[in-house]
């Protein structure tokens, strides 16, 4: 795509000279980047939830080494910092990956994985091959990244979900008991439906700083608008055809633009959603953060 | 257009013969024209790709391209995300310790200051700019100056301009177009040093078969003048002796 009169950039003036420079194959690249925020999102956001769930019920598990895992990995990951383990997870899972597919691929090889500093995997191990399309370098790059997201962003969900869990009273779980719920019925019919009216506002939260930290990929070398926006707005002299100054501040400010309308929308969909989980209706339009003051039928 | 043809036509035949051939992934920075830079079609471009697919072609060699920031570009071809640096590395003893070196295939290129018009000859002293793990950089770092470090070259650049270094370190040839185009608000400040050796291809130690056949496609290209046509070429007509 692109328009007829741009053929010769050297010759454009104004607004012609903008609007083909801003039709380039790369700024084209640019723009198709911020897919790949939105693709992180959408996956990892379900899959979040459901390590939340079951992060938060191991920890309520009766079984004590599940009850273990689930207060180790809650706990392990809360205490690390988040770029610290972006950086770990998907070196350490790559070379997990490429170890244990030149094990099976390639069992003939003796010589030591590790020389010195090189990691040396048969050429069929690795992951992906040398001679994949450099798209399936980029998903794999793309996936290890969602993988690492998933497993930070779910033991932050396993703690919010276990805490309301915790929040949702007592007393009503022992009335759905005295009904002659079993265990399964309370949960499912009383326990899990007011659980969510607690864990919004703290998964509402969790969703702001997963779609603000989306700009780690950079830092996992996926090309992101992060990427683009720096390689874009860098100077470029006459070995480009566009040549111009440094307008890195242009492009961070778009951006900075497009994740505050991102964030500003979130906000309105969970005040919405909030205003939906509550049942007191009435009572949640009066104090619809406080999730504390929601009862039921009391 | 029609290198590009050629590559592709080259892979897809290569790719019919044999489905495993071994790809060679040459890894670069995309950020330091004229070596090499992502032109305005998204492509990576400059000195250093069409010099690496000239080296494969006579090597008989199936390459790809893969871009890696400068700050990790040693770590990541040890740890096998690509088997070749070619991005305006200078050989050194340094770098020498972890990876190995091809031939060179550029001169040792004298580095220069840059700095704003008006600036005493003395900022070479004051607070310097260099991309890191660059030579330049440790060369700041040993002269006494203060070393302001940054991830990309075009960084070091904005640094002088917003006032935050007096100077910039860097390859003559890279500074060059940004002194000439600037208009007279940017010069070359004192005289230029030379550090470090030429520029030559990265490889991991355990490479050497791979190493030996650049060595042997960069001998063939030296021999046959054409190594000196593509320098000239990219870098204003300068005369290279190979």
């Amino acid at each position: 795509m692109s328009l007829q009169y741009c053929a010769d950039p050297s010759l454009l003036h104004g607004w012609q000279w903008l609007s083909c420079y801003l039709l380039t194959p790369k700024h084209q690249l640019f723009y198709t980047s911020f897919l790949v925020v939105f693709a992180l999102l959408a996956i990892t956001a379900p899959v979040v939830l459901l390590l939340g769930f079951a992060g938060a019920m191991a920890k309520r598990s009766s079984f004590l080494p599940l009850r273990w895992f689930g207060s180790i990995y809650t706990s392990m990951v809360r205490g690390v910092p988040d770029v610290i383990f972006f950086l770990f997870v998907p070196i350490a899972l790559d070379q997990l990956v490429e170890y244990a597919r030149h094990k099976i691929k390639c069992p003939d090889i003796t010589a030591p994985v590790y020389q010195g500093s090189d990691f040396i995997v048969c050429a069929a191990a690795k992951m992906p091959t040398s001679n994949a399309d450099a798209w399936v370098h980029q998903l794999w790059g793309f996936s290890l990244a969602v993988i690492a997201f998933s497993i930070v962003f779910g033991a932050f969900a396993a703690n919010t979900i276990h805490g309301a869990l915790q929040a949702v009273p007592h007393n009503q779980l022992e009335t759905a008991r005295a009904y002659g719920m079993s265990d399964s019925q309370v949960f499912r019919r009383v326990h899990l439906p007011q659980m969510w009216t607690y864990a919004l506002p703290g998964l509402s939260n969790l969703w702001m700083i997963l779609v603000k930290a989306t700009p780690l990929l950079f830092l996992l070398g996926v090309e992101d608008i992060v990427y683009w926006a720096r390689e874009l707005g860098g100077a470029k002299t006459s070995y480009f055809e566009y040549p111009h100054p440094d307008w890195r501040l242009w492009y961070f400010l778009a951006l900075l633009v497009f994740y505050l309308l991102l964030t500003w929308l979130s906000g309105k969909f969970f005040a919405r959603l909030t205003d939906k989980f509550s049942v007191d209706k009435s009572r949640s339009k009066a104090n619809s953060i406080k999730p504390t003051l929601i009862g039921i039928g009391r | 257009m029609n290198k590009i043809l050629t590559t592709t036509l080259l892979a897809a035949t290569m790719a019919a013969t044999s489905a495993f051939a071994d790809t060679v992934r040459l890894g670069t920075e995309g950020a330091y024209p004229p070596y090499n830079f992502v032109n305005d079609k998204g492509e990576i471009d400059g000195y250093e790709r069409e010099l690496g697919d000239k080296l494969c072609e006579i090597a008989k060699l199936e390459c790809t391209w893969v871009k890696n920031d400068w700050d990790t570009i040693i770590p990541n071809l040890v740890s096998g995300n690509y088997d070749v640096i070619i991005a305006g590395m200078s050989i050194t003893a340094e770098r020498d310790e972890t990876i190995d070196f091809s031939q060179e295939y550029y001169p040792a290129d004298p580095s220069a200051f840059l700095a704003l018009a008006g600036t005493k000859d003395d900022a070479v002293n004051g607070i310097v700019a260099a991309q890191t793990a660059t030579v330049q950089a440790s060369y700041v770092n040993e002269s006494g100056a203060t070393l302001v470090e940054f991830a990309t070259p075009d960084e070091t650049i904005a640094a002088v301009k917003n006032g935050e270094a007096d100077a910039v370190l860097a390859d003559d040839a890279y500074l060059k177009p940004f002194v000439e185009e600037s208009g007279g608000e940017l010069i070359f400040l004192g005289p230029k040093v030379q550090i470090g050796g030429g520029v030559g291809m990265g490889f991991r130690e355990s490479d050497t078969e791979l190493k030996a056949k650049f060595d042997a496609a960069i001998d063939m290209m030296k021999k046959d003048g054409s190594l000196n046509e593509l320098i000239a070429k990219w870098f204003d007509g300068y005369q290279a002796n190979y």
